[in-house]
């Protein structure tokens, strides 16, 4: 029997004859307003095995930054990745239709490719009290990322809050706020912090994933090694002038004028792991990143970091000192991909077997051909 | 976003595309409306549509009633949605210039940004940075003129009766903005508030100023918050008390803001007629543009219906509002660039005053137009540190529930007497609230007369 995996639709249409299928789809041509003649088009998409990818979005206790970032994109624009990359079946932002259309559409999502799809999830899940600080139509967030998580096949948590918490787990955390992996436990989940994230951090993991049918190597939080592989301060323009002790004092005096080291005036690079000055953000080149500007890194990847150490305290430097005077300035950190992934697989101790391996099969075999 | 409200994307694929290509040439001038270019979006969306996976779009209501657009209007309209996904993104890259990255901007500062001014260094604001925001402000402004103007007149002209719906408050408050000195009394942008009648426009004239700060309060009567209460932001508590949905008692996260007593509608519309009132010429001139393309639309397709400045007072008014203040914006995003220039040239590269916060209690409130409307943030510091901060945002004014006096707030009395085709599929619901532009993920409840909730709607 032939397999199908993106879509259940082959396994209902065993049960009712090809003309019935034929007048659904011809229903559906009309309900859109489109001619009937192309009844025949819809009903070779609908069983065509290439359908792309299904993810499913949700938002919790969040401001919409995340899902904001992806709409600044060029390669690949969100057009390109909404119309010919993935299928994006349900995001309340992006979603067109509200009340009754959106729900009904949500719970088809879930339905129809259940077991298949990838879960999207922006925002911390607030359980204090019964979850009431986040209700969607009527219903505690808490409850629908529960139910939705269990039929996903990945699942992603983009951004700090979703990541830990986020700005709202603050203390004193008034409702509770929690992330995902924590909310979770036990499952995998990979995790984009950032407030938002360079959404080709985001963009990237979903095309490593499409493309080789594989995550790419996670770190111990889950966190994809080549966005949070280095500390900040370690691919910083910035750090010869760290080296040399040449430092702003404050904002607008002469070593800020020049470009100096921001350390004294509390930057968290020496403490945070992502890549911001590697990639950099919105396309616009040289220096476009907090510390390109002339502001302290504040952390915002980092639980116990970002929203937590006030933005003027001093980071804790482990290398003081320039590297030649030190082994390797810092091992990888981990063991290697698999000690990493391994750790996110619970059950499967000791497997030679990564994490997306695991999710590339959960996801199905679909996209390498018949 | 709130285009998909109007525009039926599907009904787009019937579209003649010469046709369209020939409408698009009478209305504007723009150089991307030829056949090929839609065409091309045409082919683009008819292989999305084909392909049976229709994801977020699925839920859309196209083919409904109130959908009135020809074919050539909605692919019309569907192509330069396509296009402005590239102008919006191309526009916020100044954003990220200045503020390093955006969304959420790091490049402020208590007293004043972190960005360092040195033309002589390679670790700041350089010519090449402060000449690639020009050029991205210049290239934006083609598309906001020929493109988004042109086209909110013309899909407003064919909806012109959607200028008799959704006024709901009239009360109009706005804050001047942009200030030219470093005191806070001079602004490039006005502000005031209009209550009711255009020609009671009352001015706000400094940061300092005693009538705005003295009139803004919050009620809490029908909000999730413990006790009922009418306070100035400065009084305020927020200690949560959920109830679920009260009919009569409290049904809302959302506090609700008044001036003068009064619920206040704050936003893109409320800016324009302000500044409209206050006499800011290039606001007048783009108001009158809008107001007179409609006009030429309406009469092109032999319709006798005309629009005015009272026109904006409506669901579709919001959405033209907003179109003349991006282009007012636009226009004082160039005298900015110049004036920043100037200064430099001038060698004042001062971009940062240390603060200092003397012992005792300080109270003071920092406010802004901001994109949805008039933004205030209320602080009390006590010793140099903060006792007690309030956000009085711009959705919280439109979407706020009733006051203490039961008065609607904006968002509930502009629905009062919207038009429903269909109760299932309330999409002049969603077009009435979307045209605030909410900043909320939280639900609008429609009851009807006996109380029986039927329709729940989700406003983003």
């Amino acid at each position: 029997m032939k397999k199908q995996n993106h879509f259940t639709l082959d396994e209902k249409l065993s049960d009712i004859s090809r003309r019935d299928f034929m007048k659904f789809c011809g229903i559906m041509a009309v309900s859109m307003g489109l001619p009937i003649g192309v009844a025949p088009q819809i009903a070779a998409a609908i069983t065509n095995p290439k359908r792309r990818p299904p993810v499913i979005w949700l938002h919790g206790q969040e401001c919409t930054g995340c899902t904001e970032s992806l709409l600044w994109t060029s390669h690949p624009s969100i057009a390109n990745l909404i119309l010919e990359l993935i299928s994006l079946d349900y995001h309340e932002t992006l979603e067109v239709g509200a009340g009754h259309q959106a729900e009904a559409a949500f719970n088809n999502a879930v339905t129809e490719n259940a077991g298949k799809f990838i879960l999207v999830i922006e925002g911390s899940v607030p359980v204090k009290d019964g979850g009431i600080y986040c209700k969607i139509g009527g219903r505690p967030f808490t409850d629908i990322v529960k139910e939705t998580a269990a039929k996903a096949a990945a699942i992603v948590a983009i951004g700090s809050c979703a990541s830990w918490g986020g700005v709202q787990s603050s203390e004193p955390n008034p409702t509770g706020a929690t992330g995902i992996p924590e909310f979770l436990k036990g499952t995998t989940v990979v995790t984009i912090p950032g407030c938002p994230p360079n959404a080709y951090n985001f963009l990237s993991t979903i095309l490593h994933f499409l493309t080789f049918g594989k995550l790419p190597d996670l770190d111990e939080k889950g966190r994809p090694k080549f966005a949070y592989g280095r500390l900040i301060h370690e691919n910083c323009e910035r750090r010869p002038h760290f080296d040399a002790g040449r430092f702003a004092e404050e904002f607008g005096d002469e070593g800020h004028r020049k470009g100096y080291c921001l350390f004294k005036l509390g930057c968290k690079g020496p403490m945070t792991y992502a890549n911001c000055p590697s990639i950099l953000f919105n396309e616009v080149g040289s220096g476009a990143w907090p510390v390109g500007t002339g502001h302290p890194c504040f952390g915002c990847v980092e639980e116990g970091i970002g929203f937590t150490i006030p933005q003027f305290t001093q980071a804790d430097v482990e290398n003081v000192t320039p590297a030649a005077a030190h082994a390797p300035i810092r091992a990888e950190r981990g063991a290697g991909v698999s000690k990493g992934s391994a750790a996110l697989l619970g059950g499967i101790a000791g497997a030679a077997i990564g994490a997306g391996a695991v999710i590339a099969k959960r996801l199905g075999d679909a996209d390498k051909g018949e | 976003m709130s285009a998909l409200d109007w525009v039926d994307i599907v009904s787009a694929l019937k579209a003649d595309v010469k046709a369209t290509a020939s409408l698009a040439q009478k209305l504007s001038s723009w150089p991307d409306n030829g056949y090929t270019e839609l065409k091309e979006s045409q082919d683009r969306l008819k292989t999305f549509v084909g392909s049976g996976q229709l994801g977020v779009f699925s839920s859309g209501y196209w083919g409904h009633p109130a959908m009135k657009l020809p074919p050539e209007v909605n692919l019309l309209a569907a192509h330069h949605f396509l296009q402005a996904l590239e102008y919006q993104k191309n526009i916020n890259k100044v954003v990220a210039i200045l503020g390093s990255k955006t969304p959420h901007i790091q490049n402020l500062a208590v007293g004043g940004v972190a960005n360092p001014i040195n033309l002589d260094s390679q670790s700041t604001l350089t010519m090449e940075r402060l000449y690639y925001i020009k050029t991205l402000i210049d290239e934006v402004g083609d598309f906001i003129k020929n493109v988004y103007m042109v086209d909110v007149a013309a899909v407003g002209a064919l909806y012109a009766d959607w200028t008799g719906y959704g006024a709901g408050v009239t009360n109009y408050l706005s804050v001047p903005t942009m200030p030219l000195d470093t005191s806070g009394t001079k602004f490039a942008l006005p502000g005031g508030y209009i209550p009711g009648d255009i020609s009671k426009f009352k001015p706000i004239t400094s940061f300092k100023d005693e009538y705005f700060k003295k009139n803004v309060k919050e009620s809490i009567k029908h909000s999730w918050y413990k006790g009922d209460w009418d306070r100035h932001p400065w009084e305020e508590e927020t200690v949560p008390a959920y109830s679920d949905f009260e009919d009569n008692g409290k049904y809302s996260w959302i506090k609700s803001p008044t001036f003068n007593g009064e619920h206040a509608q704050v936003g893109p519309l409320a800016n324009v007629l302000c500044m409209y009132a206050a006499g800011h010429k290039p606001t007048q001139k783009y108001t009158k543009k809008m107001l007179d393309t409609a006009n030429a639309v309406l009469s092109l397709v032999g319709s006798n219906a005309r629009v005015s400045l009272n026109s904006l007072h409506s669901t579709i008014g919001r959405i033209a509002a907003r179109a003349v203040r991006t282009a007012v914006l636009h226009n004082e995003l160039i005298n900015q660039w110049q004036l920043l220039v100037d200064n430099i040239g001038k060698g004042d590269y001062k971009t940062f005053n240390k603060p200092v916060f003397p012992k005792g209690e300080q109270r003071g409130v920092g406010f802004h137009e901001a994109p949805r409307g008039m933004l205030s943030h209320w602080v009390v510091i006590d010793d140099g540190k903060i006792k007690n901060y309030q956000c009085v945002v711009p959705s919280t004014w439109n979407a706020g529930p009733r006051n203490s006096t039961d008065a609607l707030g904006p968002y509930e009395a502009s629905l009062v007497g919207n038009p429903i085709a269909d109760p299932d599929k309330p999409l002049e619901v969603l077009r009435t609230i979307h045209s605030f532009d909410p900043c909320i993920a939280c639900a609008v409840h429609m009851v009807d007369s006996n109380s029986k909730e039927i329709v729940k709607i989700r406003a983003f």
